[in-house]
């Protein structure tokens, strides 16, 4: 088995557009999250997100590729030069023909949908744009990424709701320790903050209108945000073999699936996520100095996973810092996982922890080192990084210094 | 107005624990009727479709919301409190 490591991260989310515009502000303990602004906001009872504001497509696209380019893959598209770029790589004599793509989302062109069926429902038009279908396919961002890049090895995309980027990643993550691609761009995107995206959530009442709180005694809900993160991982060999400059070994992963409830999570499903991915990076629980949560900041989620750290760390739970950074970015859906990898990377490699922001009161079903309010400073040497999605679809990555 | 609006309430209830709506008796609570959370979001949903109203009702906070849910009477009286409100 190869080991696997990442050379290239890159992002675009209500943080900011790059990677160190976004650990600046998860240093900082700056949230992202703020009024939604599109068109008929003023009709939704939730007001609040994390938008990506700002974003100017015409600096990163000419008109004939924007035809074809939903948002969720312009920010992918973006995200992934940024990573391709640190890496150094160049596809070109070869490695393309064996190299690949995995992108998660959950929505796909969200917004494409959603400005067509309004043309055609609303304003009672006969046409929609002749590109919408491959704007809106769910795998389109992996494919722009595709060509962009000339990767003509194994490409696709990853739909599990909110553990859409996480299932990407380690698909990726076992394509290259395989031996089955010597390089991987995986990660996900998500830009459903649209009107009718907006909507369909407000639906379940699992939304705050006020501000996302995770782990504290008085959240009321998540705070939904967009946004990409798109990383190179790499065979080990390969990476040292041309002096790449390595951010951190991927150690392991597991999936799990509740086969329970669709919405309501499981804390036996969360656990064996969790532990698998311990026992395939082979790390003790007392090994692991950080974990960027799910944390959503739903009374559920957040007292079950905290519930199922305790039951994979026992004594360990003790000691192990856990943040969630949503209430920084917002819940980036299938983005989520990728865009919080880069606390994970900022942990190894800065020794600095991300906080939970917004936290106000201790919940005594969290009682866990949850990092509130402002980041630390702490050596760590591995760390996990969680997604539980709806449907019961649960994915855990574990990453190492090298 | 109030009989209908009862009615109402309790047909779309009744619907949603699947039984009669005799069966439905004003002191009965969710749990008696076997109505999970998700049941309780649809039929919120449907109570704001059937009297176009809006119910202030967030599932991180059942118990906090000004919306009481702690049984059938209470329902329909929050209810009737919104459609008043409403009218």
């Amino acid at each position: 088995m190869k080991r696997v490591v990442i050379t290239g991260a890159g992002t675009v989310n209500a943080l900011g557009q790059d990677v160190p515009q976004t650990l600046a502000a998860l240093r900082e303990g700056r949230s992202g999250i703020g009024p939604l602004e599109f068109r008929d906001a003023e009709r939704l009872s939730i007001q609040i997100g994390a938008q990506v504001k700002g974003w100017q497509p015409e600096v990163h696209f000419d008109r004939q590729q924007l035809g074809f380019l939903d948002r969720f893959a312009q920010f992918a598209l973006v995200a992934a030069r940024q990573a391709v770029a640190q890496s150094g790589l160049d596809f070109a004599g070869g490695l393309g023909d064996r190299s690949g793509v995995v992108l998660g989302t959950a929505g796909g062109g969200v917004g494409t949908w959603d400005e067509s069926y309004r043309a055609v429902y609303a304003e009672g038009k006969n046409r929609v744009h002749p590109f919408v279908v491959p704007r809106l396919m769910n795998n389109a961002a992996a494919s722009h990424v595709s060509i962009e890049f000339g990767l003509r090895g194994p490409a696709f995309s990853v739909a599990t709701a909110c553990s859409s980027s996480n299932h990407a990643m380690g698909l990726g993550f076992q394509l290259v320790r395989s031996g089955a691609a010597p390089v991987m761009l995986v990660g996900g995107s998500e830009a459903m903050l649209c009107f009718g995206g907006v909507k369909a959530w407000e639906g379940l009442r699992v939304m705050t209108k006020d501000a996302c709180r995770p782990f504290s005694a008085n959240r009321n809900g998540m705070v939904q945000g967009e946004g990409a993160g798109v990383y190179v991982f790499e065979d080990l060999d390969h990476a040292r073999a041309r002096g790449a400059d390595i951010l951190a070994e991927v150690a392991g992963f597991h999936m799990s699936s509740d086969a329970g409830d669709i919405v309501m999570p499981s804390l036996d499903g969360a656990a064996r996520a969790i532990a698998g991915a311990l026992a395939d990076a082979a790390l003790t629980p007392e090994a692991v100095g950080y974990i960027n949560a799910h944390g959503t900041g739903t009374a559920a989620n957040d007292k079950t996973e905290c519930a199922a750290i305790r039951r994979v760390f026992g004594p360990a739970a003790e000691r192990v810092m856990v943040s969630s950074t949503k209430a920084a970015h917002g819940h980036c859906i299938g983005g989520t996982g990728a865009v919080e990898l880069l606390a994970c990377l900022m942990a190894l490699n800065e020794g600095v922890i991300a906080p939970t922001l917004n936290y106000q009161e201790p919940d005594p079903e969290c009682d866990l080192d949850v990092v509130p309010n402002t980041a630390r400073t702490a050596r760590v040497e591995a760390v996990l990084s969680n997604a539980f999605a709806f449907g019961g679809m649960n994915a855990v990555l574990a990453l190492k210094k090298v | 107005m109030s009989d209908s609006v009862r009615e109402k309430i309790i047909a779309i209830i009744a619907e949603e624990a699947v039984l009669d709506p005799d069966q439905v008796k004003p002191e009965m609570t969710l749990e008696d009727l076997g109505i999970d959370s998700l049941g309780l979001v649809e039929s919120i949903f449907k109570i704001e479709e059937a009297f176009d109203i809006s119910v202030p009702f967030n599932a991180n906070e059942p118990a906090q919301t000004e919306f009481d849910i702690s049984s059938v009477a209470a329902i329909v009286s929050a209810v009737e409190a919104l459609v008043r409100a409403r009218v």
